[in-house]
C-alpha cells in the first residue's frame, strides 16, 4: 500500500555568524551546509494501519509527509503509494488521499467554510449523493453543523482544525496524512478530533499516518509507531512493545498517614510531601508487591496507585537512547 | 474542466460583494479620465495636426481604457498566492487533483473580470453621453466591434499570463517586491497605460508593436476606436495569439521547473 525504498533528501541551507561584518562577506562568498533530512528512510504501511510518525523538532517528519503526499520530490530512492509515484503522478496520485498540515489551512479566508467545501467537492469531482452522505457524517461527528456557515477566518482554532479535518476527508480518499493535527487545541478539541480519527480508521478503513509531539495523541490512536530521529528511521515496532521495554521502572503514588523513612534496595523516592510519597520500584531488584508490603509495614496507606512509564518518558528515554 | 468553474465561480462572486470599492473606483476612473482629456485638450489645441491619433479616436481610447482598467491594471497582484508561495501554504494546493498554473490563472481572471463587471458599464454609459468629442463613440463598423471583443479577451488572458511568470518568481527569489515594482513600471510605459503607444517616436513604434505590451491594451482599444484598420487589424491580433502562446508555455514550463525545485519549508 505504502512502501518507501531508501528515500534521501537533502537541502541546501545558507549559513552565516551574526555581525554587520559577516553579512557583508556574505555577499560575496556565501558558505552553504548541506543538511541531511532523510537517509535511507525505509517503511511499509498496510492499507487500514494506522501508524504514529514520531520524533524530535527537524527530526524529518514532515519531509516524509511531503514526499509521501507528492510536494517534495526526494533525491534518490523509490516511494510506491496504491502502485503510484507520488511526485510523479502528483495530480491521480492526490486525488486518493487528504492532508491535514496543523500549521497551515486550506480552507479559504474569506468565505463560509460551507462553500471552501462545496468547492473540494467539485475540485475532487464528488458525486452529489456520497457528498451528502459525507458531509452530514462529517458534521455530525465533528460537531460541525453551525459552524460551516461562518466564514473560515472567524473561526478558533479548535473549530477550524475540525472543519480543517473535515475537508480533507470530503473525497473518501484511502490514505489520510495529518500532520500535528492537535496542535495548539484545548482539551475538549484534542479529544473530539482523536475519536474521530479513530472512528474513521475503524469505520471506513482509512490508512491514518499521524506525526505529532503529543504523546497521548500517540498513546490515544496508534499501534504501531515509527521513530524517525536526524533523518534515520530508528524504531518501528507498536507501542506495547516499547512499553514493555520501558516497563522496569513502577512508580507507586502513595496517600498516608505516619511517616516513610526506610526504604528497601531497589527503591527510590522521587517526591515526598506530608502525606504523600511518590516511589520509583526497579522491578528487577524488587516486586511491586514486596514493595507495597515495606511500605504498608511503616505507615499506614490511605490511597495507593502504580504506573508504569508514560508514553511521554517513554520517547524521552527513545531520544536518549538514540541521543538524538 | 467543471473544477475551475467552480473555482471561478466563488472567486467572481466573492468579487461581487464589494460595491462601495466599486463605486470609488467607478469615480475615481471618471474623474481620472476627464482630467487626462483636459490634458489632452490642451495640447490639440496648439495644433491638432501634429498628433498621431484624432481628438475623438484619443476619446474613446480614454475611456475604454478606464472602463476596463481592471482588466488590464499592471499593479493588480494576488496578494494570496504570493503570501501562499512565501509561506508554505502552497503545499495544500499541490495537494489538490489540479493544475496549479491553470488554477492560478483563473483565480486572477475571476477577480480582474469581477471588478470590470461592477466598473465598465456606469463609466461606458455616462461617457457615450458626454458632448463631442469628449464622448466615447461606437465601434467604427461592427465588424471592428466583434474584432475588439476577441482582441480584447486575447489581451486581457495576455496579461494574466504575464503576471503568472512573477508569481512564479517568488518561488526563487524569497522576496517578490523588486520583481514587481520593476514589472509594474514597464508594463506602465510599454502598454500605452501613461500615454498611448502612437505619440511615442516615430522610430520607436516597430519595436513597440512587437513587443508583447502593446498587445495588451493598446490592440482592442486602437481597434475599437478605428485607428487600426484592414491589415493592420489581422497583423495585431496574430501578434497577440503568438505572445499568449509563447508566455502561456513559458509559465507552464517555469512553474514545473520552480514545483520540483521547491522546498516547503518549515513545520
Amino acid at each position: 500500500m505504502i512502501e518507501l525504498r531508501s528515500i534521501c533528501k537533502t537541502f541546501k541551507v545558507a549559513r552565516r555568524n551574526a555581525g554587520f561584518h559577516e553579512a557583508v562577506k556574505a555577499l560575496f562568498r556565501r558558505e552553504y551546509t548541506l543538511i541531511h533530512a532523510l537517509r535511507d528512510v525505509s517503511f511499509t504501511i498496510n492499507e487500514g494501519e494506522m501508524v504514529g510518525y514520531i520524533g524530535p523538532n527537524g527530526a524529518g517528519k514532515s519531509s516524509t509527509i511531503k514526499i509521501m503526499s507528492g510536494i517534495l520530490t526526494p533525491d534518490s530512492g523509490e516511494c510506491i503509494i496504491n502502485g503510484r509515484t507520488p511526485w510523479k503522478d502528483r495530480i491521480a496520485h492526490v486525488r486518493e488521499i487528504g492532508v491535514v498540515f496543523g500549521q497551515r489551512s486550506q480552507l479559504w479566508w474569506d468565505v463560509p467554510v460551507a462553500d471552501s467545501f462545496e468547492l473540494i467537492k467539485d475540485i475532487y469531482k464528488v458525486d452529489n449523493a456520497s457528498y451528502k452522505k459525507n458531509l452530514s457524517m462529517l458534521t455530525e461527528l465533528l460537531d460541525i453543523g453551525e459552524i460551516i456557515r461562518t466564514p473560515a477566518r472567524q473561526l478558533s482554532l479548535g473549530q477550524r482544525m475540525r472543519c480543517e479535518i473535515a475537508a480533507s476527508l470530503l473525497h473518501n480518499p484511502r490514505i489520510l496524512f495529518l500532520d500535528e493535527p492537535t496542535i495548539g487545541l484545548d482539551a475538549v478539541s484534542k479529544i473530539a478530533v482523536r475519536s474521530f480519527i479513530r472512528y474513521i480508521n475503524a469505520e471506513r478503513k482509512t490508512t491514518v499516518i499521524l506525526t505529532t509531539h503529543d504523546m497521548q495523541d500517540i498513546e490515544a490512536l496508534t499501534e504501531r509507531i515509527l521513530l524517525i530521529g536526524r533523518g534515520r528511521i530508528l524504531l518501528d515496532g507498536t507501542l506495547s512493545e516499547l512499553k514493555r521495554r520501558n516497563s522496569r521502572h513502577k512508580t507507586l503514588s502513595v496517600d498516608f498517614t505516619g511517616s516513610i523513612d526506610r526504604l528497601e534496595n531497589g527503591m527510590h523516592l522521587a517526591k515526598y510531601l506530608d502525606g504523600h510519597a511518590e516511589i520509583v520500584v526497579d522491578t528487577d531488584i524488587l516486586s511491586v508487591s514486596d514493595a507495597i508490603a515495606h511500605i504498608s509495614g511503616q505507615a499506614e496507606i490511605s490511597d495507593l496507585s502504580v504506573t508504569g512509564a508514560t508514553a511521554e518518558e517513554m520517547v524521552v528515554s527513545l531520544y536518549k537512547e538514540f541521543e538524538i | 474542466m467543471k473544477k475551475y468553474l467552480s473555482f471561478f465561480r466563488i472567486r467572481f462572486s466573492n468579487g461581487l460583494q464589494y460595491r462601495a470599492a466599486a463605486w470609488a473606483g467607478v469615480s475615481t476612473q471618471f474623474v481620472w479620465g476627464g482630467m487626462t482629456l483636459l490634458l489632452f485638450r490642451a495640447f490639440y489645441q496648439t495644433g491638432s495636426q501634429a498628433f498621431p491619433m484624432t481628438f475623438p479616436e484619443l476619446s474613446s481610447y480614454i475611456w475604454l481604457q478606464q472602463a476596463f482598467l481592471a482588466l488590464y491594471m499592471s499593479w493588480y497582484f494576488d496578494n494570496e498566492i504570493f503570501d501562499s508561495i512565501i509561506s508554505g501554504n502552497v503545499s495544500y494546493e499541490l495537494c489538490r487533483p489540479m493544475d496549479t498554473y491553470t488554477m492560478w490563472f483563473i483565480k486572477n481572471m475571476s477577480v480582474r473580470l469581477s471588478r470590470a463587471v461592477l466598473r465598465c458599464m456606469p463609466i461606458l454609459i455616462v461617457a457615450a453621453f458626454l458632448p463631442e468629442p469628449y464622448n466615447i463613440s461606437l465601434p467604427v463598423s461592427l465588424s471592428a466591434g466583434l474584432l475588439f471583443l476577441l482582441s480584447m479577451t486575447l489581451g486581457f488572458m495576455l496579461l494574466v499570463a504575464f503576471s503568472m511568470l512573477i508569481y512564479i518568481s517568488a518561488f526563487y527569489t524569497l522576496s517578490p517586491m523588486g520583481i514587481r515594482i520593476l514589472t509594474i513600471s514597464v508594463l506602465e510605459f510599454f502598454t500605452g497605460a501613461i500615454i498611448p503607444l502612437p505619440f511615442f517616436p516615430e522610430s520607436l513604434q516597430t519595436l513597440l508593436y512587437l513587443l508583447p505590451f502593446a498587445s495588451i491594451q493598446n490592440t482592442p482599444f486602437q481597434i475599437y476606436n478605428g485607428y487600426m484598420k484592414g491589415n493592420e487589424v489581422s497583423a495585431a491580433i496574430m501578434i497577440q495569439a503568438v505572445w499568449l502562446l509563447v508566455l502561456l508555455a513559458s509559465g507552464k514550463l517555469l512553474m514545473k521547473q520552480a514545483l520540483r525545485k521547491a522546498v516547503v519549508q518549515g513545520g
